[in-house]
């Protein structure tokens, strides 16, 4: 177990994977910096690799102040148990008071392996992140400048706020997609610490024999306008709206869980606490009613325009535009409009 | 070679159905509405099992922590071919966090070695209640054995090892991992078999202790009931902390670091949006503030 220890840093734990930093962790940097900055503490960035080039560089400009490089061969391709014993031996050394975590495939094989070894408290899939004083209601103790870990629960349906009084770090997962990636500032400068970890054959149990990386073949977070569909649409063949109105406008086709189960469009489009988090400039959902599955995944748009025949849908909640109607109807006059327009 | 595998379910509230009947006026969820269920990923670790049985023999025990209903899964596992279940159930569990629960769960499947040595735990990817999927992990930490999360099909296992194919949505890998194992599924894999009727006969009325202290009138009763349905082999093994030789430091309240501090329920708010007329005028006129705002363009 790791005592508390207040003048720790924070921490990100940065992943690439096939020697590319993954997005997440520079999105984690930004939400580090923020509570970095109120605690007065160093942002630290973790990365474990073969040792490539550039990935400090990248992480400073993106607002670490510090990078811990862990360089072996072994460490070329992942594996749960060489993984977590780099970090626990990490943790162990420099006392972190928090450490975060992309919720990736990835992050949420090797978190809980280090939580379990350190003994630390860990918190899943985490929405946002603060810091604040906390009064133990068992206790009656009180905790000052503790790490507020804030996640959706229950399929959407609650958001609970966890702390972590004790038994530290304070360590959690933070979903890909919720956290504003910060500008590069390419003057930015740190201290970057390169090192090679005590790793042996044994630390690998696994053997790797095949390993292929999926091509997603959207991008729905990089994407500046989504037209989403949803059960609304009714068919595959009427899905042919969707596709019609996003080409109009430069968009990606995103889709509610209904759709994609429906087999209409692939679930690489999938948007939503089971899909893909976005924050596009603008998001239209067509067809699909809102369940708070969804919300969570796009609530964050700036501009949401909701097209559904139900004016009661919960989608039309968190919409700036409704057009409660036909999407039959609605769709082509929004297609004609954009197009007359051009 | 035969293999001893331990399947670990969770008993979890139907999240997808969700329905206005479990909304409460205050536009929060009425959680008590909502039905009990088999944890859907949970139900593909067990297909796993059975199968794994199937084609090299052994022994599928499955177990789960939670209060007497949670036997409800338990004889659902029966139906479907688990040969042994077993509950975990003691109010000193009560409010434990995923490290608490994956080392009560990890005393548990150390019990169930001590007699034939355990080769493989198989898991659910995660529950729906919680989304975590932290327990698996940290209950293969806690044995000291590795893990392979995200499991489509075991392919083969032989020579003390297992041939996995996982999918992470972002890409596949075959990996072979040495036993013992834990192994984490997805819905990905082979459908779950259906519960047999003549199995549904055979358990209906197997029952915990815990259910029987629950449902009869007198200790006697449970005393009479219990060596009844012992006799028939239908008693389901119950487990409370000091039966699984766990240490009460790591349970419940005190073993786990992380606390709620708040449960906000998430209530739909009419913020109050624009509405627009389904008609080619009023649909032009927003694309065209659409446009002017430069949201499009």
């Amino acid at each position: 177990m790791i005592e508390a220890n207040r003048q720790g840093d924070v921490w990100v734990v940065a992943e690439q994977n096939d020697g590319e930093l993954e997005d997440v962790g520079l999105e984690l940097l930004s939400k580090g910096r923020e509570l970095a900055e109120r605690l007065g503490v160093r942002l630290t960035a973790v990365v474990l690799g073969a040792g490539e080039a550039g990935h400090a560089e990248r992480l400073i400009h993106h607002g670490a102040d510090r990078v811990l490089v862990a360089e072996h061969p072994l460490l070329a391709h992942y594996q749960s148990n060489s993984y977590a014993k780099v970090l626990c031996r990490l943790i162990e050394e420099h006392k972190p008071q928090i450490v975060i975590y992309g919720a990736t495939p990835l992050g949420r094989d090797l978190a809980p392996r280090v939580a379990s070894a350190i003994r630390a408290g860990l918190t899943a899939d985490c929405t946002d992140l603060d810091i604040g004083d906390h009064v133990e209601p068992t206790t009656r103790q009180k905790y000052d400048r503790l790490l507020y870990q804030v996640r959706p629960a229950f399929g959407g349906n609650i958001i609970a706020t966890i702390v972590n009084p004790e038994r530290w770090p304070q360590m959690a997962t933070v979903r890909e997609g919720v956290m504003r990636m910060p500008d590069a500032d390419p003057a930015r400068r740190g201290e970057v610490v390169r090192f090679t970890p005590d790793l042996a054959p044994e630390d690998l149990p696994l053997e790797i024999l095949e390993h292929k990386r999926a091509e997603r073949k959207v991008n729905l977070k990089a994407a500046r306008i989504i037209v989403a569909g949803g059960a609304g649409v009714g068919s595959k063949e009427n899905f042919r709206l969707i596709w019609d109105l996003a080409n109009a406008l430069g968009a990606a086709a995103g889709a509610s869980r209904a759709a994609v189960d429906s087999g209409w469009i692939d679930k690489d489009h999938q948007v939503g606490q089971t899909g893909t988090t976005v924050r596009p400039a603008l998001y239209i959902a067509i067809g699909i009613s809102g369940a708070v599955q969804h919300r969570a995944g796009m609530s964050e748009a700036q501009k949401i325009v909701a097209i559904n025949a139900d004016p009661n849908a919960p989608i039309f909640q968190v919409a700036h535009y409704g057009i409660v109607g036909d999407l039959n109807r609605a769709v082509p006059m929004m297609i004609d409009a954009i197009k007359r327009r051009v | 070679m035969a293999y001893n595998i331990v399947v670990l379910v969770k008993q979890v509230p139907d999240t997808k159905r969700l329905t206005a009947d479990a909304m409460r006026d205050d536009g929060t969820v009425n959680r008590t509405a909502l039905p009990a269920i088999f944890n859907p990923e949970d139900l593909y670790a067990l297909e796993t099992a059975l199968r794994i049985r199937e084609r090299y023999g052994g022994r599928v025990t499955v177990v789960t922590m939670g209060p007497p209903q949670a036997c409800e899964i338990l004889r659902e596992s029966l139906e479907r071919g688990a040969d042994d279940v077993a509950l975990i159930t003691d109010r000193r569990a009560a409010a434990s966090d995923t490290l608490a629960t994956s080392y009560i769960l990890s005393c548990a499947v150390r019990k169930l070695g001590a007699g034939r040595a355990v080769d493989l735990v198989i898991c659910g990817r995660q529950a729906i209640d919680g989304d975590t999927a932290q327990v698996p992990p940290q209950t293969a930490e806690k044995l000291g054995w590795p893990q392979v999360t995200y499991v489509e099909t075991v392919e083969e296992i032989g020579d003390g090892r297992v041939l996995a194919r996982r999918n992470t949505g972002r890409g596949t890998e075959r990996v072979s991992c040495p036993l013992p194992c834990l192994l984490t599924v997805t819905d990905g894999g082979p459908q779950p078999r259906p519960p047999s009727a003549r199995r549904i006969m055979a358990v209906k009325k197997a029952r915990s202790r815990a259910e029987l202290e629950r449902d009869a009138r007198d200790d006697a009763e449970v005393l009479a009931r219990a060596e009844s349905l012992r006799k028939r082999g239908l008693l389901i093994t119950q487990w409370d902390l000091d039966d699984i030789e766990a240490d009460l430091a790591w349970c419940g309240r005190d073993g786990s670091p992380t606390k709620v501090k708040r449960i906000q329920s998430v209530v739909l708010t009419g913020s109050g949006f624009k509405k627009v007329e389904p008609a080619e005028e009023a649909v032009a006129a927003m694309v065209h503030e659409l446009i002017e705002d430069h949201t499009i363009g």
